[in-house]
């Protein structure tokens, strides 16, 4: 997608690629043939800009057929290079500017509460998204209000869009767990234990769930691993030919 | 005018299952007979008012008809992009309430006025602007806003704002209210500077002008119907309102005359650019910036001469 749209981005998608999956293909109680029911479980992917994997992970899923990919980045297409409300069935919340998700996840999270219904809400943040004031105003509301239908992932790939994101941000588990959440670290490429952790959710009755997943900017292609360009630069033909290549050969 | 509010919240919560009322720390006491009433449906978010607005947002993404209350500057610009992408983007039937436009808050200073919010607000895609004139309008508004589709901005006066209507007028947003009818020229106002139109008014019949006295309550959409019929029966406007000249209701109004191509001319009462570095009450900033019934009324007098 970020070949044929020439988009930026691409390592920020593959960072949490494997979360999504096992989100989608597993934790999350969905159903694409039902994609407006009321009970669903939702997901916003607050960092907006990491929704190539949203989008391919959701056509994967069912959502959509896999040919609406070829909108994205394309004058007049639906899927955007941050998504748009309602862009797509499966696809419910607009993102794009960072650290609005989890407000908006505890409002829905607090809607289902007062309306005493069973969806849970998964946000996901990036790691530099978490200097965002807002992300801490939410983290304070929902685990004040003992939201433990709210679930937050961290893709922790320790980028932020000029640098290192470490020196500011830790320890960043000791700041969820005084805001009142309980809080798991975990290699948030591990499917197994991304199954497992999504599993057992809430940790704590009445607290809000913090998933910190350790990730890896441009996981899964040896050239994009922990390399920044990869933020900005839109793959050209080889690079997309070598990164195919490394992907398949590892799924053979 | 915030007492009002309440009074129609609470009516339309009891009707409503769907309404609950988030505040920013604000309102002491007037929210008590709705906290204890509907216990689950009011929070108080504290002083964090970017989240409270997407709280907003994702609790009508749920479903739910959120109220989001604070005084206007904390409401509308210390959270604005949460109001644009979270509400408005959305398409979230959320309201955002503001209490104390214009100088309600004249005391407070400068970052207690609300002479930008009708300007930021209504510029905002999907975003309708409600301004009631007085608390007969603010608690008719509360009550249109819980079966309004979409986001909704309620800008309100304060407490002890003077009643103009003396019984329900048949509100719905979009329409405006006439007063009186008039047959010489139209007084237009939109929010809590409504008294000081309808004092103008009676000025000006003393001087033998007939005014059209109008509440605008909804800045966004206009009434364009009314508005035409105004000027084409007038062939002048004057607009009034306790907000900034530039983007608000006097601008909104131009750009719908420069737009319809109706000729008409247009003379708009608001506030000069400028914050305000002295103290002073309502009534004080209103008399600096020539929001008083007998300025206004002597500058329509000298423009109907004008126009003679």
């Amino acid at each position: 997608m970020a070949h044929a749209g020439r988009t930026p981005h691409v390592a920020s998608a593959l960072s949490c690629a494997d979360v999504l999956a096992a989100l989608y293909f597993g934790a999350l109680r969905i159903d694409p043939s039902t994609p407006e029911d009321e009970e669903r479980d939702r997901f916003i992917l607050s960092k907006g800009h990491g929704c190539m994997a949203l989008y391919a992970t959701l056509a994967e899923r069912g959502f959509f057929p896999e040919e609406v990919l070829e909108e994205y980045a394309r004058d007049g297409g639906r899927l955007a290079e941050h998504p748009s409300p309602r862009c797509v069935p499966g696809l419910d919340a607009a993102t794009g500017s960072l650290g609005h998700g989890l407000s908006l996840g505890a409002g829905l999270a607090l809607a289902a509460k007062i309306q005493e219904q069973s969806f849970r809400v998964f946000v996901l943040l990036s790691d530099a998204e978490c200097a965002e004031g807002s992300v801490w105003e939410a983290a304070l509301f929902a685990g004040s209000r003992g939201l433990d239908n709210l679930v937050a992932i961290v893709d922790f790939n320790k980028w932020s869009a000029m640098g290192r994101t470490g020196s500011y941000l830790e320890p960043l588990a000791d700041k969820w767990k005084a805001f009142g959440w309980s809080c798991t670290e975990i290699d948030g490429h591990d499917a197994d234990a991304l199954g497992a952790t999504f599993a057992r959710v809430p940790f704590e009755p009445s607290r809000p769930a913090v998933i910190i997943a350790h990730t890896i900017k441009g996981k899964g292609v040896s050239f994009m691993e922990n390399n920044l360009e990869w933020h900005y630069r839109p793959p050209n033909d080889n690079d997309l030919k070598q990164a195919l290549e490394e992907i398949e050969g590892r799924e053979s | 005018m915030r007492n009002a509010f309440i009074r129609g919240l609470t009516a339309l919560a009891e009707r409503d299952r769907r309404v609950v009322l988030l505040t920013g720390d604000l309102g002491f006491k007037i929210f008590d007979d709705f906290a204890a009433r509907f216990p689950r449906r009011f929070f108080n978010a504290g002083v964090a008012e970017a989240n409270m607005m997407s709280v907003a947002g994702g609790l009508a993404l749920g479903g739910l008809r959120p109220f989001a209350y604070s005084i206007v500057p904390f409401a509308t610009l210390r959270c604005l992009e949460q109001i644009r992408n979270d509400i408005c983007y959305q398409e979230a039937a959320a309201t955002v309430v503001g209490v104390g436009g214009g100088y309600s808050y004249g005391p407070n200073g400068a970052t207690h006025h609300a002479l930008e919010d009708i300007a930021i607000m209504r510029c905002l895609p999907n975003m309708t602007v409600v301004c009631p004139g007085d608390p007969v309008e603010a608690e008719l508004a509360a009550l249109a806003a819980g079966t309004h589709a979409g986001p909704l901005y309620l800008r309100l006066g304060r407490a002890g704002d003077e009643v103009v209507h003396t019984s329900p007028p048949p509100f719905s947003i979009g329409r405006a209210l006439v007063l009186s009818e008039g047959s010489d020229c139209a007084l237009i106002a939109t929010g809590g500077i409504l008294p000081v139109a309808v004092a103008a008014a009676e000025q000006l019949a003393r001087e033998g002008i007939s005014c059209r006295l109008v509440s605008m309550h909804t800045v966004k959409p206009l009434d364009e119907v009314l508005l035409r019929r105004c000027a084409a029966e007038f062939g002048v406007l004057f607009t009034i309102e306790e907000h900034g000249l530039i983007g608000g209701f006097g601008s909104a109004v131009g750009e719908w005359l420069a737009a319809s191509g109706v000729r008409c001319r247009l003379r708009s009462f608001g506030t000069r650019d400028g914050f305000a570095h002295l103290c002073g009450d309502q009534k004080y900033f209103r008399q600096l910036q020539g929001l008083t019934a007998e300025h206004i009324a002597r500058q329509v007098l000298e423009a109907l001469k004008d126009c003679a």
